[in-house]
Formats: structure tokens, C-alpha cells, sequence
């Protein structure tokens, strides 16, 4: 990273820190919004990005770290900082099962991918069928008083989850970051370019490829649990279904997968440009549904088809941060 | 559990399963020689259903006949989005891929909420309601001759890769792409005629299909998940091991409906697709890589 990155890193950073005191609540909503989906798509990206793992059924692990989490505060009160590590040891434990399963047998590409899907589809399901977490009709929990803090519980003021989430993002960042610099970083790097090639040169590529996706799906359960405490409730159809999925990746995709920048203005392009299109049609009073959806369709196929590889390795080089 | 009533219920997952089948085909044969998974396949049966919907609203033709415009539509419509937006993705990574069909998708999915509206929409035919009785077991009259028109379909396509030189040359593409170009066979033609036959293969199936089930613009998501589970299960790339898996899947979301609830008739098509892409990847009639 140069010394103009830096410089500019430093500025964003200090503008999402006072951010909150100058706008009003609908904007740090939106704002809390592309810091979940930036710090969830950071996650994605660790496996997909740097070990070219396609993972289509990351709401897998958003999904079951939510309930873990949620439950064990819905039924027997405990808060979400033990609930946290069971959920990320739970999720992890996921991810390790469907890559060992996965890798073992020599599985990649789309056939992986699709794995991935059923792996979320079967979950969703059985979720729905689970009695104790609320099945289809879901599981709520108690919203506290909205104005105090009470951080051993998570529950608070939305300026409280928003700086969470900064502060997981700033996390996330500087993790991926040294993870790119380190060993495994380019491990990960040769497996993505040329497994066969990486193997040839001694590198346990099944050990690699399972480390990256421990990590992407501990990293995904820690947004699982936020999500819970924020929305406060929980839905099988929801948050397990692959439109979740969608909506984690499209993020990198658009920004440009394996960069550490890329999840991060994805998010923001994207929800922007989703709430932008919301606006600009109440504006017309051409609010039918599907109209919003239709747009934002148009736009990522226009994109997809003239920035292959996402927004920011262009945008990159336009502000002179890489050669 | 009666015996009859599990008779009937697996012939009628059976003759579904047929119509399954023929979709599931479509994504196999787009798959086979294309390489790009063509993540709209249900939002195009959706339209398809819709598309039959309409004729018959309109003018009252009834969903065998509506085949045939349908089809051909289809076959054009497929052409099209091949020649003009995938085949330029075809050295794309699989992510790319996997988006510029997800906003296809998208567009697909909410151009049929703003045309017709989130209410399910259906057709009747006098023969919906008749069926053949033999003692204790009844065939649905519209069931049997879906199941017939999506197996004439199947055998249609069949023959034509078999034995016609331009099904010929398409599998010579699929098999060896770069041997294909040297030997001078327009590719990128054939990929697009390739991908205009599999959105055929869909246009029946819905067309078959609005005879069975009511059609939602969000229905098409499902279907998409539904080809996948039941090509991989079959065999990607595999024509008959489409039809095998729609067959097997039909039974089973007929079987599970029976005996489990209705709501849990996915989780047994999942299930079945992790168990075959964990032990037999290929698919149960699928060739080895």
C-alpha cells in the first residue's frame, strides 16, 4: 500500500467515525447496512477472492450463527459474547465438514459451488421444520430500551451497532490485509491460479484450502450474530435463503474479488445504488413492485459485462493508487 | 399407509418427474457443450408457464397447442441471449458467469411481477379433472399426456444429437472445443443454437407444467435449484441421466409429500444431491471427467 492509500484510508476512516453525529437515523441505518454487507463480503472473499473457492451458500453460516447465537439468548438468556463462540465453533465446524467432504472427493468449481447451495437449501429447511427455534414462523428477541447501552448484552441504540460493525470492518480489513502478506496468503494465491501448478510445488493444497474456509466461515458467523441482535428476529426463508447468498457476493464481484477494497466499495455501490433507485422511482410515482428490482438488474449486467473485474482495480487505477 | 395410495402417489411423482426431467434436460445440454450454468433456467420455465397462461386466456388454445409458438419463441429468445450476452462470458471465471445470469434472472423474475402480479395464476382444460380407472389405481388424464409430450420431446432431442449433422457437430464442440475450431465449425453458432435448444426443452416443460402446478413470478428460483438437484443427481451432461433424476426426484418429493409433510419434499431432493455429489460426482449416469 502506498503513502496516497494510506493518506486516503486515514480520511475514510475518520469520516465513518464522526459519521453518525451529522445524519439522521435513516442514513446510519443504510450506513450499518453496507458495513454488514462490506464486512460479510470481506469474509466471502477470503475464500473465494484468495483461494478461489466459489462459495454460493454463504447464508449458511450467516443463518446458523444467528440461531445459535439467538437461541441460546432466546431460551436460556445467555448473551451474545458467549453465544459468539459457540456459533463461530459451530459454523466452522459446517464449513470444515462441507470442505472436507468437498475436497476430499475432488470436488471444485461449479459442482463445488452448487454443494455449497445445497448445503444452505438443506439447512433452510430443517430450520423450518425446527420446532424449538420457531420453525417457519420464526424467533424473536426481546428488544431492549433502545437508548441505553448495554454492551454485555449487545443491545442498544443503532449508533451502537453501527461503530460494531465499524470496527469489525476495520478488523476485517487489517486481517485480510496481513493474511494476503503472509504465507497463506500466497499459498492461497497459487491455489487460485493453478491448483495442479501449486501441488506440483509441494504445497498441501487440501490443508490450504480447508484453513480458508475455517476462516471465511468464522469470520461469516460473527456477522450472523450481529444480524441476529440487530434485526432481532430470525426466519429460515430469510436469512438462509440464497437471495442472502446473492446479496453477500454481489458485493466483491462488483468491487473485484480478491482485492481488499473490492467488498468494500461493492457495498457501498451497491446498496447506494439499491436505495438510489428506490428513491428516484417514488420520485416518479412509479412505485410497482418489481420495477426497483428490474433496474438494479440492468445495472449489474452492465457492469458485470464492461468492469470484468469489478469496480475498483479501475477506479484503482484512475485515482493513481496502483500501477 | 393403503398400498393404493402409495401406488398412486408414486405413479403421479413418476409422470411429474417426467416433465422434470425434460427442464432438467435443457440445463444439461445448455451445460454439456456450453460450460455456463445457466442460472435463469427457472425463471425461463416460469415465463414459459406464463406464456401458456396467456395464449390460453386469450385465444383459448390449449397448452399442447401453445407448445409449438412457445417453443419457437424460445428457441429464438435463447439464440439471442447465447450469441449476444453469454458467449463473450464463455472464458469469463465462473463467478462472472454466475452474476451476468443472476441479473438475468433478476430482470426475468420482476418483468413477470410488474406484467402479472405477485397472485398465482393458472389455466383449466376439460381433461384436468378426468382420469383413467384400473381397480384402485387412477391416471390423471393431463398428468399421462404431459409425461408423453415431455418424453417425445426428450426422444425428439435425442435423436437429433445422434444422428443429424448439426447434433453431431454440436457434441464434437462439447467434446473438444479447440479440435471443433480446427476443423472449422462455427462455435459460437453452435453454442447459441445449443442454448436456443435447451430454452425449447424448458418451453415445453412449462407449457406441461401450468397443467399440473400453479405459477407465481417466484417460483422460478425453485425450478432453477430443482434443475441443478436433479441434472447432478442424473449426470451432467447425461440425456437420459436427466430424465432418470427427474424421475427419482419426483418420486422422491411425491414420497416424502406422503409420508413426511409436504413443506420438507426439497430437503429429500438436497439431501440426494449431497449424498451423489459426494460419492458418485459424476452423477448416477454421468461419465467421469
Amino acid at each position: 500500500m502506498n503513502r496516497r492509500a494510506a493518506l486516503m484510508l486515514g480520511v475514510l476512516l475518520v469520516l465513518l467515525v464522526v459519521l453518525p453525529h451529522a445524519v439522521n437515523a435513516y442514513v446510519l441505518s443504510v450506513a450499518t447496512l453496507i458495513l454488514y454487507l462490506a464486512y460479510t463480503g470481506q469474509a466471502w472473499n477470503v475464500m473465494m477472492g484468495f483461494a478461489g473457492q466459489l462459495s454460493l451458500g454463504h447464508s449458511l453460516y450467516v443463518g446458523v450463527a444467528g440461531y445459535v447465537a439467538g437461541a441460546l439468548f432466546f431460551h436460556y438468556g445467555i448473551g451474545p459474547w458467549a453465544g459468539l463462540w459457540l456459533a463461530i465453533v459451530v459454523c466452522v465446524a459446517f464449513g470444515l465438514a462441507i470442505g472436507f467432504l468437498a475436497f476430499r472427493f475432488g470436488i471444485s468449481g461449479v459442482y463445488f459451488a452448487l454443494l455449497t447451495i445445497a448445503f444452505a437449501e438443506f439447512t433452510r429447511i430443517g430450520f423450518d421444520h425446527l420446532a424449538w427455534t420457531g420453525g417457519p414462523g420464526g424467533m424473536f428477541l426481546k428488544v431492549a430500551q433502545r437508548d441505553a447501552w448495554d454492551l454485555l448484552n449487545f443491545r442498544g441504540p443503532p449508533i451502537m451497532y453501527y461503530y460494531a460493525m465499524l470496527l469489525l470492518c476495520a478488523l476485517a480489513f487489517v486481517v485480510c490485509y496481513l493474511l494476503l502478506k503472509s504465507r497463506a496468503g500466497y499459498y492461497w494465491q497459487a491455489i487460485r491460479e493453478n491448483e495442479e501448478a501449486a501441488q506440483a510445488l509441494g504445497i498441501n493444497t487440501f490443508r490450504w484450502k480447508m484453513l480458508a474456509v475455517a476462516l471465511s466461515s468464522a469470520m461469516t458467523a460473527v456477522s450472523g450474530v450481529f444480524f441476529a441482535f440487530y434485526y432481532n428476529n430470525l426466519f429460515p426463508e430469510q436469512i438462509f435463503h440464497i437471495s442472502r447468498s446473492i446479496e453477500i457476493i454481489l458485493g466483491p464481484i462488483i468491487g473485484g474479488v480478491g482485492t481488499l477494497f473490492g467488498p468494500i466499495l461493492g457495498a457501498v455501490v451497491l446498496t447506494l445504488l439499491s436505495d438510489g433507485i428506490t428513491e428516484a422511482l417514488a420520485a416518479m410515482g412509479w412505485e410497482i413492485p418489481g420495477v426497483k428490482q428490474v433496474f438494479y438488474g440492468i445495472v449489474l449486467l452492465v457492469v458485470v459485462i464492461f468492469l470484468p473485474h469489478g469496480i475498483w482495480p479501475t477506479l484503482a487505477r484512475r485515482l493513481g493508487l496502483s500501477r | 399407509m393403503p398400498l393404493d395410495l402409495v401406488v398412486n402417489v408414486t405413479i403421479a411423482g413418476v409422470l411429474t418427474g417426467l416433465v422434470y426431467g425434460l427442464m432438467a434436460l435443457g440445463l444439461s445440454v445448455i451445460f454439456g457443450v456450453v460450460r455456463v450454468v445457466n442460472f435463469a433456467h427457472g425463471e425461463m420455465m416460469t415465463i414459459a408457464m406464463y406464456a401458456a397462461v396467456i395464449l390460453f386466456g386469450a385465444f383459448k388454445v390449449d397448452p399442447f397447442l401453445a407448445v409449438l409458438p412457445v417453443a419457437a419463441v424460445f428457441f429464438a429468445l435463447g439464440y439471442a441471449l447465447q450469441a449476444g450476452l453469454i458467449n463473450p462470458f464463455i472464458t469469463r471465471p465462473e463467478h462472472s458467469q454466475f452474476i451476468l445470469l443472476v441479473a438475468v434472472a433478476t430482470i426475468m423474475v420482476n418483468g413477470l411481477l410488474i406484467g402479472f402480479g405477485p397472485d398465482a395464476r393458472n389455466l383449466q382444460v376439460p381433461y384436468q379433472l378426468e382420469s383413467w380407472e384400473f381397480g384402485k389405481i387412477l391416471l390423471d388424464k393431463a398428468r399421462i399426456y404431459a409425461a408423453a409430450a415431455a418424453l417425445a420431446t426428450s426422444a425428439a432431442l435425442f435423436l437429433f444429437f445422434k444422428y443429424s449433422l448439426t447434433g453431431k457437430a454440436i457434441r464434437a464442440c462439447a467434446d473438444n472445443n479447440l479440435g471443433a475450431l480446427v476443423v472449422g465449425l462455427n462455435v459460437k453458432h453452435l453454442y447459441a443454437l445449443t442454448f436456443g435448444l435447451g430454452s425449447a426443452c424448458v418451453a415445453v416443460a412449462g407449457c406441461m407444467m401450468i397443467l399440473l402446478v400453479d405459477v407465481t413470478p417466484n417460483l422460478g428460483p425453485a425450478y432453477t435449484l430443482l434443475a441443478f438437484v436433479i441434472v447432478i443427481v442424473g449426470g451432467l451432461g447425461s440425456m437420459p441421466g436427466a430424465l432418470l433424476g427427474g424421475v427419482l426426484i419426483g418420486v422422491s418429493e411425491a414420497l416424502a409429500g406422503l409420508y413426511i409433510t409436504p413443506s420438507a419434499k426439497s430437503m429429500m431432493s438436497f439431501g440426494l444431491l449431497i449424498l451423489v455429489l459426494l460419492f458418485r460426482p459424476q452423477g448416477l449416469l454421468g461419465r467421469k471427467a
